[in-house]
């Protein structure tokens, strides 16, 4: 038998399989060259990669929707706008509860600015309703308090809603009066959740936020006025046996509630919306509603392209509204014609920077870094000052009768004023790869082309110019990616016309504070870079680019 | 050895009695002119009467509802009071990134006893904002390129034919839409009805839409008196305090067109979820700073007049030029002539909607 030892795998010392031994040893040598960059990995995740995937993260996100109208949106779901009518009073019922506590909890107007985002005039109709929130089912709440004043106290909620042993706990930290001791958490009383759903989930959100905002209890607050119309809800469908399910609360309380507000008129949550503005009974601003409710949408991305969701699918948005593509087109057409600038002010003088005595190259090094030393605000205004039309330029030209005093040139505020500005700012990054790489091609090279026969223009041509295209790579991408998402410039100097994407970007991150189409705007500048970035990569070759 | 330990014992004891009692506060403004007059009148006389208390100033007043709702996402509050519009400080106070103040409690009457709420009277907006000045928005023009006949109404800003040349208005829609629309001849009561309908707000933009191409849009309130200054433009609209500054510190042929100013109002917010001492600290400050002295101080370094109606007989000269300061506020007799009061609450609700219409007519 140990003959044939060698019939099976290869075997190390200890008795495994040799190729197995050998992933495990090469295993752990890249785990540990893995530990050695690890500090750097972690850093980078963590203060690079994390924050752009959770904005990007944002271009697709809607969780608020669900979120601030949780009811609506499930009672939302059986209704059909194909109909053609608002929703019922189911809806509008479960819409007033969810309003009344977005109000209570100043959601109610984020949630208005997300949805106008698709559909103006939903901000409007919600600051409006909050303001009225209050109101909505008011008559609910002065039954109560007409078949009974203690309604409207606070302990009858807490003793109503909360379970014994909190109510014990909470009164014990009351009486304490210690800010600084851990608040008790609130408990619901066994049999209420069972009995009166809403009112329980309503009553567990009021104690919650009393608790967040101001470390007060729940049992010295003043009820939420949603609290009653919510009872009032549950009760007109509670039995008087759900009802003495509940473990020792004042069920006789709630007995005398049930009979005196279910002969009650019927209230309609419908009309109270409709009173407070009329925009409710739109079909439009319900299927705005129902379209954004699930907790992923592809609307800011959508946005961002000039598309909108439509009743029948994707459309697109009226033509006064398109504005994304053609800024996107702009941008990338502006920073080509800035790149293209750049490599052709950059080219010579890098060229002589490569070929000058390194004493004058020097010095002329400084001037090409001399703009990197100076802050970019005091640049671009002097380029105003340049270029304004009681600017510099446009004086010296008045002065030497090329132009008269009526027709003097508009050189700023446009597309050619962020050209001109972008230019002389991006210059030292089209210049700097493109010397040191022109620093390395042997002066050898050109003489013996001419020692050849060839002339000038061939020599440069045929010979310098081929050796220089990795510099011209690379200079051209630096340029070109910073170009693509520069905005303070184009802001400062670009007018109306001579602004760029991510004017809109910024626009939107810090003034209109869509952040959702921020992210969607931003990633889709991020693919289009890195597509480009691709197709350079296949046309140029990256392993030809040189950084120095 | 002996003196060493002396003196790592001293420092430390220094040190912790200092990080006991000192307190930093973080106060955004607008930066400028106006952020040097709350320096003076406020900040330098509260420090000096709390050596304990560190007043930082920060700048970013124009993106403060962004930075305060990045900063609510984040669980960080790094800012104690905050400078803001009355149209900021509604969009706060709806957000509840604002705290909400007991006026009476939280601020110091009249000398006379009048309580606060009082004394402010119409300038409470809401319940989060602590007005300290009420300003314009107005126009300033060169007085020597307007030949003999000077502008006296509003609408001579869209009279391309009288008053060739560039003006320059604010990028954003408030303001320029209510003028567009009273010069395109509607009342003045009616302006904020017919805006809220989509032919009215149509109307508005093709009003613009005739001065569109010579108009150079700003954002930053120096750009318009520094346009003006160079002769970029024949007129534009800023605030009147720039204006103020341009004219009668810099002497600049520039003259006011009072006409139709738009009034506005200018003021603190209290971040929401400060810590209680942060709070205490923030709140004994605004009490400070929001009194009828303190208030009618301001206007020595600065043209806008005090929210408070026990201040405004207090106003006197400016502090370096010596000049009377009554003549250059926007609630003079003599200015308010023909004043316009943007409608806050309108603008609140419709701000979004007009604001998107406004950026797409813009790059269109």
């Amino acid at each position: 038998m140990s003959d044939t030892t060698q019939v099976g795998p290869m075997r190390a010392a200890d008795g495994t399989p040799l190729k197995k031994s050998l992933a495990r040893a090469l295993r752990r040598q890249k785990l540990r060259a893995l530990m050695l960059i690890a500090p750097l990995l972690i850093f980078v995740l963590v203060t690079f990669i994390a924050p752009i995937a959770d904005m990007l993260f944002r271009s697709v996100e809607n969780q608020i929707v669900s979120d601030t109208l949780p009811r609506t949106v499930v009672a939302l779901k059986d209704w059909n706008a194909d109909s053609g009518e608002a929703p019922g009073e189911q809806v509008f019922a479960a819409l007033s509860t969810d309003f009344q506590i977005a109000a209570e909890e100043k959601n109610h107007t984020k949630l208005g600015s997300r949805l106008n985002y698709e559909n103006p005039g939903i901000s409007s109709l919600f600051r409006k309703t909050g303001r009225g929130a209050e109101d909505i089912g008011k008559t609910f709440m002065d039954q109560f308090v007409d078949l009974d004043k203690t309604w409207k106290e606070p302990e009858t909620w807490a003793a109503l809603m909360g379970s014994d042993s909190w109510l014990a706990d909470d009164a014990a930290w009351i009486k304490a009066k210690d800010k600084k001791a851990p608040q008790p958490a609130f408990d619901l009383r066994d049999g209420v959740a069972a009995a009166l759903p809403t009112t329980a989930a309503v009553y567990r959100t009021f104690a919650r936020d009393v608790r967040i905002d101001g470390r007060k209890s729940p049992s010295d607050t003043k009820p939420w006025p949603v609290l009653f119309s919510a009872l009032a809800q549950d009760l007109a469908v509670a039995t008087p046996d759900m009802l003495s399910q509940i473990a020792g609360g004042d069920i006789a309380r709630l007995q005398a509630a049930a009979t005196a507000v279910d002969s009650s008129a019927p209230y309609s949550f419908k009309e109270a919306f409709l009173d407070i503005d009329k925009d409710w009974g739109d079909v439009d601003k319900w299927e705005t509603i129902k379209a954004y409710s699930p907790p992923y949408t592809p609307g800011y991305f959508l946005n961002a392209v000039d598309l909108e969701q439509g009743p029948d699918g994707i459309q697109a948005r009226p033509e006064q509204q398109k504005i994304y593509v053609k800024l996107f087109v702009r941008t990338l057409w502006m920073s080509l014609m800035i790149t293209f600038s750049c490599l052709l002010l950059g080219y010579p003088v890098a060229w002589l920077l490569a070929n000058l005595r390194s004493s004058t190259a020097n010095l002329l090094m400084i001037l090409v870094l001399l703009p990197f030393w100076t802050s970019l605000l005091v640049r671009t205004s002097a380029w105003k000052v340049l270029l304004q039309q009681q600017g510099v330029i446009n004086d010296i030209l008045v002065w030497l009768g090329l132009v008269n005093d009526a027709g003097r040139l508009v050189m700023i505020n446009n597309q050619f004023g962020t050209i001109i500005a972008m230019t002389h700012i991006l210059l030292p990054f089209m210049i700097l790869p493109l010397y040191s790489v022109m620093k390395t091609i042997p002066p050898s090279y050109l003489r013996a082309a001419k020692s050849l026969g060839a002339t000038n223009w061939t020599a440069f041509w045929r010979v310098y110019f081929p050796q220089s295209v990795p510099g011209i790579g690379a200079g051209s991408i630096l340029c070109f990616i910073l170009a693509i998402g520069y905005y303070i410039t184009p802001e400062l100097v670009g007018g109306t016309n001579g602004v760029f994407i991510s004017n809109r970007i910024a626009y939107h991150i810090s003034s209109s504070l869509n952040w959702g189409l921020a992210a969607a705007l931003g990633a889709i500048l991020l693919g289009v870079v890195l597509l480009l970035y691709y197709v350079y990569d296949k046309v140029v070759g990256i392993d030809n680019v040189k950084l120095g | 050895m002996k003196l060493n330990q002396t003196l790592l014992a001293t420092t430390a004891l220094v040190l912790s009695a200092g990080a006991a009692s000192a307190v930093d506060l973080t106060l955004v403004s607008w930066g400028g002119a106006y952020q040097n007059s709350q320096l003076k009148a406020y900040a330098e006389p509260y420090m000096a009467e709390h050596p304990d208390v560190n007043i930082i100033w920060d700048e970013s007043s124009a993106e403060a509802v962004a930075k305060l709702r990045a900063m609510n996402e984040a669980g960080n509050i790094t800012w104690d009071l905050v400078d803001v519009t009355v149209s900021d400080s509604i969009r706060l106070c709806d957000e509840g990134l604002a705290k909400e103040i007991d006026f009476d409690e939280a601020l110091a009457p009249a000398p006379d006893g009048t309580p606060a709420s009082e004394d402010f009277g119409d300038t409470l907006v809401n319940d989060c904002f602590i007005p300290q000045i009420v300003y314009s928005t107005t126009f300033g023009y060169r007085t020597d390129l307007v030949g003999d006949t000077p502008p006296t109404t509003v609408c001579d800003i869209f009279d391309l034919e009288k008053y060739p040349g560039k003006r320059s208005l604010q990028k954003r829609p408030i303001d320029n839409v209510e003028w567009a629309l009273y010069c395109d001849g509607v009342a003045k009561e009616d302006i904020y009805e017919v805006l809220s309908t989509d032919e009215g707000q149509k109307r508005a933009f093709d009003k613009l839409g005739t001065i569109k191409d010579q108009v150079v849009w700003w954002s930053a309130g120096a750009e318009t008196p520094q346009l003006l200054a160079d002769g970029e433009v024949v007129m534009g609209s800023t605030f009147n305090g720039r204006l103020f500054s341009a004219i009668a510190e810099q002497h600049q042929p520039i003259a006011m067109l009072w006409d139709m100013q738009s009034y506005d109002l200018d003021g603190w917010i209290v971040p929401a979820g400060l810590s209680e001492e942060k709070e205490a600290a923030v709140m004994d400050f605004l009490k400070f700073a929001t009194d009828t002295q303190r208030l009618a101080d301001q206007a020595k370094y600065i043209s806008y007049g005090p929210a408070r109606a026990s201040s405004a007989p207090l106003v006197g000269k400016h502090a370096e030029l010596g000049i009377d300061m009554a003549p250059h506020m926007p609630t003079d007799p003599a200015n308010a002539t023909n004043p316009h009061v943007y409608d806050y609450g309108w603008w609140a609700d419709n701000r979004d909607d007009l604001d998107a219409k406004f950026q797409a007519w813009l790059a269109q």
